[in-house]
């Protein structure tokens, strides 16, 4: 019988590493290269998503793609998203610095701005539907305080829908941006802060001249997980409104095409073009901000 | 970090299109079969699943899965059932599996071999693939002797699925609420119907017509007047694909949903559509908050049993200015036997003793039952000896079959998806810019241009 042993050391190094290697990359390639690699393959098909026979098409699934504007259409929705993106990653950095210094109850707080990070996306989606019925939470809210003129039917008005969505975003995905900013901040040295005090510096100047620069990098992460988060928006809108209303986005689209069109091939197609829009968006980001150092 | 978003987006697209994969392991064994059953499909393999009488039914056994979409009565009323089923077939051992997103889920499994012995043929399978995935029950010129709406799901003359319940569709409406509203007669002609409306709005609290848009497949129910609207059963799968112009004014399409969009126009739907409750919408029918919904008849015994009063819920043809008024009769799912089902005897005994002896059809499933000569439900006795017929839909022509759908998927119109009735309603309130007759334009230009192609494909 073999014994682990016997190998060299330099061999059970080898050996351990590919063993433990070996179950993420099994897991890796079955559920994420796998399915890609399919999907690149079916989007090359006029699948129905079921039937035995897949038939080639070629390039066509994509001609369609691009020739029918109402496809793209679609991609407005994505700037609402895109907005309050900073709207988002502003607040996250306003509290990750706020709490970052001494404040009182500082954990709670913390555990507070997170925990909507933790809740399912869909649970989310019914809290907010029920936020923004014309008897629900929000009106109710806005009666209390005397504003009853400011009640309105959030997903019903056009010009509101979308604000409103993406205001359910912003309030589920702040806390993951600000933890993020939070530990990033916390890996700033105290003497830092120490040093400036003695000069004179207030909190403005601190978090201006320190904390900035110090997380210049995190910043930009996080803008271009953003960028493309808002690019791919899915859920929220899905589970409240389902893309109706002037809130669908591409993704919505894609689905009703892959599922209630049966057209699995063309949905493929999307699913490519909006993989590769992903990436084009994270290239171009990454080469203008390197020149702007 | 939105970056998730993206992830949950095209994960769900690559996790569904990872779980289809896995059917191309599956194709050679499906194949097999196909070609098995194609070759079985004149002879012996058809009656080999034919359910015995008498002594022989001692002699069936094993153990079956069944797969149903009712999660409500699951644990009850089929545990009854299948107690009751032991009677006649005491060495089967019936399992239930109840699914609650059906069509989604099952889809899924069948691309797999393990998804039940008895099922639900799914709607969205499209039609020429079933012996793929199906036991064949018989010949359709067999059967037809016994059942009603074989036709929707029989391939090359033979049936792969019974209906479990035939639906009639039209309105659901309160009675008491019409009483208040002042309507004494129930309103036959658009003008009536639209007149109706307009008294419970101003004489009743009730919301006079209740859309459901939120949930929307409810919207989808509409497509199913369309029927009586034509007030001829061979238009929905003869007359429509035969035609270029499906939406223009005139055409049954345009004078259906016209209904909605007045209705939405006039504010005789509910407040804010965006928000309705598909679950409450039920009880304020039942309990006189809401004048009418358009469904079909499954969802009256749900109603009823939540109104305080049940004959407060009645039942009416969609109005139509065709000279005759009929009312469409349409499978609900239909009942199959899997494939690769272990013990297919066994699953066809259940398959006949569920329709024919179960009661469901006309109990739980709130239809009329395929088996021909059954009596009418309660609720449809009223009609008898009226003017108001009660049919089922023309098939297709001979190599036509399936045509509505292909066109259907073809344009993305969505006959029988909300997208383009939410449309509509956004539209009548003002949500949108497009006029109503902008909509039906759109919709019968991509109408004209999917027929073309597959009119010349086929």
């Amino acid at each position: 019988m073999p014994k682990l042993s016997n190998l060299s050391y330099k061999n059970q190094r080898i050996l351990i590493i590919f063993l433990f290697s070996l179950v993420p990359v099994v897991l890796l390639l079955t559920f994420s290269y796998l399915p890609v690699f399919k999907m690149f393959q079916y989007s090359f098909t006029s699948w129905n998503g079921l039937s035995k026979n897949m038939e080639y098409i070629g390039f066509d699934n994509y001609k369609t793609i691009f020739t029918k504007p109402e496809y793209f259409a679609v991609f407005k929705v994505s700037l609402y998203y895109f907005f309050a993106t900073f709207v988002q990653m502003g607040l996250a950095l306003y509290f990750a610095t706020i709490l970052s210094f001494n404040v009182r109850l500082k954990n709670w707080f913390k555990g507070i701005l997170f925990f909507p990070t933790l809740l399912n996306g869909v649970a989310i989606g019914f809290i907010f539907l029920f936020f923004f019925k014309p008897e629900g939470t929000l009106n109710t809210i806005l009666d209390l305080l005397g504003l009853t003129s400011l009640q309105q039917k959030w997903l019903l008005n056009p010009q509101l829908i979308n604000v409103s969505l993406a205001f359910a975003s912003v309030w589920r995905y702040m806390g993951m941006n600000f933890i993020i900013f939070l530990g990033a901040i916390s890996s700033i040295g105290s003497d830092i802060y120490e040093a400036s005090e003695i000069d004179g510096a207030n909190r403005w100047h601190q978090f201006r001249h320190i904390i900035i620069p110090s997380i210049k990098r995190i910043l930009q992460l996080n803008l271009i997980l953003a960028v493309s988060g808002a690019i791919g928006v899915f859920e929220i809108p899905y589970v409240m409104t389902g893309g109706s209303n002037g809130s669908g986005t591409f993704v919505i689209q894609t689905v009703d095409v892959a599922f209630k069109y049966s057209k699995l091939g063309l949905a493929s197609a999307m699913a490519v073009v909006l993989l590769g829009i992903v990436i084009l968006v994270t290239i171009l980001q990454r080469i203008l901000i390197k020149e702007e150092k | 970090m939105k970056k998730t978003k993206a992830v949950t987006g095209l994960a769900t697209l690559t996790l569904m299109a990872g779980l289809f994969s896995g059917c191309s392991s599956n194709n050679n064994n499906a194949t097999n079969a196909a070609a098995t059953n194609a070759g079985g499909n004149t002879g012996t393999a058809v009656e080999a699943t034919a359910a015995p009488e008498g002594d022989a039914a001692k002699d069936i056994k094993g153990d079956i899965t069944v797969i149903t979409q009712r999660t409500d009565i699951v644990d009850t009323v089929f545990k009854d059932y299948a107690a009751k089923f032991n009677e006649k077939y005491p060495n089967v051992k019936v399992n239930f599996e109840a699914l609650s997103n059906y069509e989604d889920q099952i889809k899924i499994r069948m691309s797999t071999s393990d998804y039940g012995d008895v099922l639900l043929l799914p709607t969205s399978v499209a039609i020429k693939d079933l012996p793929d995935f199906f036991e064949p029950l018989g010949k359709k010129s067999d059967l037809e002797q016994q059942y009603t709406g074989l036709e929707e799901r029989t391939v090359d003359g033979i049936s792969y699925g019974i209906p479990i319940t035939v639906n009639f569709s039209g309105v659901i409406y309160n009675k008491q609420v019409f009483k208040d509203a002042g309507v004494t007669e129930v309103p036959r002609t658009f003008d009536q119907f639209s007149a109706a409306l307009k008294s419970i709005k101003e004489k009743t609290d009730a919301v006079p017509l209740y859309t459901n848009y939120a949930a929307g497949w409810t919207l989808t129910q509409w497509e199913a007047d369309l029927a009586t609207v034509a007030g001829d059963r061979e238009y929905v799968n003869i007359g429509q694909v035969a035609s270029d112009d499906n939406f223009v004014p005139g055409q049954p399409h345009y004078e259906l949903y016209k209904v909605m969009y007045d209705a939405a126009k006039e504010g005789l739907i509910e407040e804010d559509p965006t928000t309705t409750d598909w679950e409450s919408s039920k009880a304020d029918l039942a309990n006189g908050k809401i004048g009418t919904m358009i469904l079909g008849s499954w969802a009256i015994g749900q109603i009823k049993g939540l109104a305080a009063n049940p004959d407060d819920v009645g039942f009416m043809p969609f109005p139509t200015n065709a000279d005759k008024i009929l009312v469409p009769l349409s499978d609900d799912y239909n009942l199959g036997v899997s494939i690769h089902s272990k013990n297919k005897e066994a699953a066809r005994a259940w398959v006949d003793w569920f329709i024919n002896e179960s009661g469901y059809p006309t109990t739980e499933g709130g239809g009329m039952s395929p088996v021909k000569g059954a009596e009418l439900p309660e609720i449809l006795k009223q009609f008898e000896g009226t003017d108001i017929t009660f049919d089922t839909l023309a098939p297709a022509k001979a190599g036509e079959e399936g045509w509505v759908d292909a066109i259907d998927k073809e344009a993305e119109i969505g006959l029988w998806q909300p997208d383009f009735k939410k449309v509509i309603i956004e539209a009548a309130i003002g949500n949108r810019k497009q006029s109503y007759d902008d909509i039906m334009k759109e919709l019968n230009d991509k109408w004209k241009a999917a027929r073309a192609k597959i009119v010349t494909a086929k």
